[in-house]
């Protein structure tokens, strides 16, 4: 099935390229374009014309040059060495990159994704002689301190094992063992290949069941996501999906992390790979970029790369998933991927649906988001994604096609609202207009936390809820007008959104909150609104309550409470629990 | 290898494309030579090649162009433009040939004006604070060497002064280093050329600065070549020789408009009105090469202009470019009807590099938080004025009496300046907090009360620092 063949280019439009003579070429095989050959996949075939898109900068190229393929699909190398790397939407090493040709990208460089040299050390865990299955555990790498890397037998591969190397270094291009299958030997290694656009199997999808802890407020407690789940994050330019998907990245309990920049600014990366050497997570005491595998094929990179780069993401993500880990893939923006795909069928003369984007839009993404799951893997273990897309509609308007297709499939919507970006209100995820179906699914495992939680989160989102509604009428009237316990609850609102809702990313203590110290705040509103409601009833003035040193104090709670020290909300309680009998004191002496 | 062969039919004309036939060895993006018996020698560029015909774009138009009798060679190469240090000081045209007399800058230092993407692997996230003396950007939106911040504005309001002034009173804080301005022109009139000029002159800095024009009467299509002329000096000069460089690109809407005329004329789909699908990543391809690389001395400090038609902020060009660039200083024109100089709007303007490079050591350690704390506010004020509208200001709350002080204090004394008023990043502070004293301190809920006992004033103190 392998073998070489050459033809010529016909036409150069853009990234696109139509060429002739490319005998028995197949849909998405890889081509070599041109005197520098440049990577190209074939994404049409027309009678004797090929169709390629090139996924680097093609100036020059002409009619006549040769185009030479070898015929296999586009595909990305699964192995060690992928943890704390950055790449290209094709994979290609931006550190090597820039080793051999300095600041800037130039074209046709050729290198391998994973270090050919390093050798790993690798333990197997079993013997020759006993019969593997396809996705079992062949042996074990430390890729990085926090990842110990499974060597798994490739799907498709089973039989029995008739050799394996002993524990010691290796290359990825050492043969490792070698397993008697069904249609002759296979030689295993420590590194794969996968086509980029096949998602890997797995046994059967399972219900998620837990919730994928992300230590920001409002996404935890209102609007949270399970693992193995799939959320968007759509807002105007400025609203904080950003922000949102590095918060989620830092702090997130996923083992790995696939985080892809697609189409976005090379700044945000660079800030990702200068932070995460340098921030310590708490759970383990190592830096975050030990988890982290980043895909970087930003907004001046070729656009065709963009398109492919988030499938680069999630086949790593898979790739890491089928060895039984939690994975979080956050694409940085999958607008500007659908537009990639909305410029190359323009380029081949599709016939457009909405706003240019092609009738295949809605397919494509059901289909990235499809990859998302909690699975039982070949070797029958769990293994998680979950996949946070970000979502840039033009004019923030949330009506326009990408956001629209892609509500359909993820089931937990963070809409960022750009009247809270403007107050600095962050994050300002909507709490009128997001939503979440996962919450029945992880109801279980806050209950074990507390089995309250249900019940105190359901409460504080009722007065929210009634704060909107009411504020519509506040529009109209003012709040003076309102009976003092409506303009307590508008208190009480205000309170919930500068204590609780917002959460700043670059506060030390604020930027990580753990579910209890969520709960401990949430509690101590809730005793705040129902305590103060019944002095509102003994006609004590809103405005008094609002001035107990107290309250204003309970906004900062947040940021002056470590999660360690949470036992200090306790205090607070207390000291409400005096403030309200004291003015209750003075109204019965009066 | 440059082609010797002259083709002289054209298979047609449209716009600013023209399509020649028999075309052999044509790449795709090389450059093209046109001369239609005159002297001048048009350029273009072919944006499409197939075995018999290339598509051509004429920068400088084609008007004055016929089907035969043209001589048309291909050259074989991208556009390049002599870069070198020699060129400050000096006006050039939107394609880089020199028009203020003064002969061709002499250099084998050619570059391709259309640059390479930078390896994200490579770039120094951008943290030095640039003080522009200018309250509203210095102390909410501030500016960072290396950063792209345009400024988002209306037809008829200061955009133009407050680049210039930006250009003017720009300096770090940390050090005295070599700073150069690079100005350029797309589809402007000529005296806001002229203004520019002549600001530059009078701070001294023209002669450390490269001028670019391509002007309301030079051809549309020269436009989407004059940006990438500038930035290609730029990169020379910021990292090959290690110069801080302060670019001025205005306006951006008029290449918006070149690039939509492009593309109609090629007939392709269009996507928001008119504009071609690929407008995100043609500016981007602009704005993304601003920065700091690593290992590398120099910067990239971007500074577009775009207006706004109909002062739209959703309008696909400001939008597209909210997107990109690194934050917007967007002006209002509600402010600017009151007077207020510079009338930089408090709520939609952001700096998103701001975090980074501010705080103490840098600039003060209770900046973030004055900041976010008058953002706020701000917005605070604008709900109540919304409801004042309604209900009339008697009707308010106490509290909200003072939010209205408030906000009429902080538009008259914090944004309100003037173009000459050069205020230090203390005094730009120190009037947030002027402004903020007027709240009780039960409101400031964005200040740790740490700061809050520092810098709050007491009512006297307030009042007599009162400008
Ligand atoms: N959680 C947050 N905490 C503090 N600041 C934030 C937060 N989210 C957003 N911001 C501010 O908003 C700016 C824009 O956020 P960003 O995520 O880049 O927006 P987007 O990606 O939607 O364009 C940031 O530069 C930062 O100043
Ligand atoms: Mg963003």
């Amino acid at each position: 099935m392998n073998g070489t063949v050459t033809g010529k280019i016909i036409s150069v439009n853009g990234p696109i390229v139509k060429a002739t003579g490319l005998n028995g070429i197949r849909m998405f095989d890889i081509a070599e374009v041109g005197p520098d050959g440049l990577i190209g996949e074939v994404i049409r075939l027309i009678k004797d014309v090929t169709i390629i898109q090139v996924y680097e900068d093609n100036t020059g190229l002409m009619p006549g040059d040769e185009v030479i393929s070898h015929r296999r699909p586009l595909s990305v190398l699964l192995g060690p060495g992928l943890i704390a790397n950055i790449y290209d939407g094709i994979q290609r090493p931006l550190v090597g990159i820039s080793k051999a040709c300095g600041s800037y990208i130039k074209k046709g460089i050729k290198l391998s994704p994973l270090d050919v040299k390093k050798k790993w050390e690798f333990t197997p865990l079993i013997k020759a002689g006993t019969n593997v299955q396809e996705g079992g555990t062949i042996g074990e790498i430390q890729e990085s301190p926090l990842v110990m890397h499974r060597v798994l037998v490739p799907p498709g591969v089973s039989g029995k094992l008739t050799s394996i190397v002993d524990t010691g270094a290796y290359t990825i291009e050492d043969n490792l063992y070698t397993v008697d299958t069904a249609s002759g030997t296979y030689q295993g290694k420590l590194a794969e290949y996968w086509p980029v656009r096949r998602p890997r199997p797995s046994r059967m999808k399972k219900k998620p069941f837990l919730p994928l802890l992300t230590g920001q407020r409002i996404i935890d407690t209102f609007f949270p996501i399970a693992r193995g789940g799939t959320a968007a994050i759509p807002g105007g330019f400025g609203t904080g999906k950003t922000m949102t998907q590095h918060a989620l990245a830092k702090w997130c309990n996923a083992d790995i992390i696939v985080y892809i920049g697609c189409g976005e600014r090379g700044n945000e990366m660079t800030d990702v790979l200068t932070d995460f050497p340098k921030l310590i997570d708490e759970r383990n005491g190592r830096p975050l970029i030990e988890r982290t595998v980043m895909i970087a094929n930003t907004s001046n990179m070729p656009v065709p790369a963009r398109e492919v780069s988030i499938y680069t993401g999630v086949t790593i993500a898979e790739y890491y998933r089928d060895m039984g880990y939690s994975v979080a893939v956050m694409a940085d923006s999958t607008s500007r991927w659908a537009e990639a795909l909305r410029e190359l069928s323009s380029r081949l003369g599709d016939m457009p649906a909405e706003e240019g984007f092609p009738s295949y839009l809605a397919t494509k993404l059901a289909e990235f988001y499809e990859r998302a799951g909690l699975v039982e893997t070949l070797s029958g273990n769990d293994g998680d994604i979950t996949i946070i897309g970000a979502v840039s509609p033009p004019g923030g308007d949330f009506s326009e096609p990408v956001t629209q297709h892609t509500t359909r499939f993820v089931r937990c919507f963070w809409a960022l609202d750009k009247v809270l970006a403007d107050a600095r209100h962050y994050p300002s995820i909507s709490w009128i207009d997001s939503y979440t179906e996962y919450l029945h699914d992880i109801e279980n495992w806050w209950n074990n936390l507390d089995s309250q939680w249900l019940s105190v989160r359901n409460e504080v989102i009722n007065i929210l809820l009634e704060d909107h509604r009411l504020q519509q009428v506040v529009k109209l009237v003012g709040t003076d007008a309102l009976p003092p316990t409506q303009q307590f609850t508008l208190f009480v609102a205000e309170t919930i959104k500068n204590a609780f809702l917002q959460q700043n990313s670059f506060d030390p203590i604020d930027k990580f909150c753990s579910p209890e110290k969520q709960l401990k705040l949430l509690k101590t509103i809730l005793n705040l609104y129902k305590r103060g409601l019944e002095l509102v009833h003994a006609e004590i003035f809103v405005k008094d309550i609002a001035a107990l040193d107290v309250v204003a104090e309970i906004v900062r709670l947040k940021s002056e409470v470590t999660d360690e020290e949470i036992d200090k909300i306790d205090q607070y309680e207390k000291r409400l629990t005096s403030g309200f009998d004291s003015l209750k004191e003075k109204i019965t002496e009066v | 290898m440059p082609s010797e062969i002259e083709y002289t039919t054209l298979s047609g004309i449209s716009g600013p494309l023209i399509f020649v036939t028999g075309v052999k060895g044509v790449g795709y993006g090389e450059i093209v030579e046109i001369r239609d018996g005159s002297s001048e020698i048009r350029i273009g560029q072919t944006l499409e090649v197939d075995e018999q015909v290339a598509v051509v774009q004429v920068f400088e138009g084609t008007s004055g162009l016929s089907m035969k009798g043209m001589r048309i060679t291909f050259v074989g190469k991208s556009l390049e433009i002599p870069a070198d240090r020699d060129m400050l000081g000096r006006v050039f045209d939107g394609l880089g040939r020199p028009i203020d007399g003064a002969p061709q800058v002499i250099t084998d230092n050619m570059m391709n004006v259309n640059g390479l993407p930078i390896n994200p692997w490579s770039r120094e996230y951008p943290r030095d604070f640039i003080q522009t003396g200018i309250s509203a950007i210095d102390g909410m939106n501030t500016l960072i060497r290396g950063q792209k911040l345009p400024i988002f504005s209306g037809s008829g309001m200061p955009h133009n002064l407050i680049a210039a002034q930006i250009a003017k009173q720009a300096r770090i804080l940390t050090a005295e280093e070599e700073f150069t301005v690079i100005f350029a022109a797309m589809g402007v009139k000529f005296d806001v050329a002229k203004f520019f000029i002549d600001s530059l002159e009078e701070s001294g800095v023209l002669t450390h600065s490269a001028i670019f024009l391509s002007l309301a009467d030079a051809p549309s299509i020269e436009r989407l070549v004059t940006p990438r002329v500038a930035l290609t000096l730029a990169e020379h000069l910021a990292f090959d020789e290690g110069m801080h460089v302060l670019v001025i690109l205005t306006d951006m809407t008029n290449y918006c408009e070149s690039l939509r005329e492009l593309s109609s004329s090629r007939g392709e789909i269009p996507s928001r009105k008119g504009y071609p699908g690929y407008l995100y990543s043609d500016l981007a391809s602009i704005h993304e090469r601003a920065g700091r690389l690593k290992d590398h001395k120099g910067s990239i400090t971007q500074v577009p202009i775009l207006t706004m038609p109909s002062d739209d902020i959703s309008h696909p060009v400001p939008d597209l470019t909210g997107y990109i660039t690194e934050g917007q200083i967007v002006l209002e024109r509600e402010l600017f009807n009151k007077g207020i100089y510079p009338p930089i709007a408090g709520l939609p303007s952001l700096s998103r590099l701001m975090k980074d490079g501010i705080g103490e050591q840098r600039t003060r350690r209770d900046h973030a938080e004055v900041a976010a704390q008058l953002f706020a506010t701000y917005a605070k004020v604008k709900r109540i004025r919304a409801l004042a509208a309604i209900v009339g200001e008697e009707e308010l709350s106490e509290l909200d009496k003072v939010y209205l002080k408030f906000g009429t204090r902080f538009e008259e004394q914090f944004l309100c300046q003037g173009y000459e008023e050069n205020r230090s990043i203390e005094q730009t502070l120190d009037i947030g907090w002027q402004v903020l004293s007027l709240l009780p301190k039960t409101e400031l809920y964005r200040i740790c009360m740490e700061d809050i006992q520092r810098y709050y004033l007491s009512p006297e103190e307030g009042i007599s620092c009162q400008m």
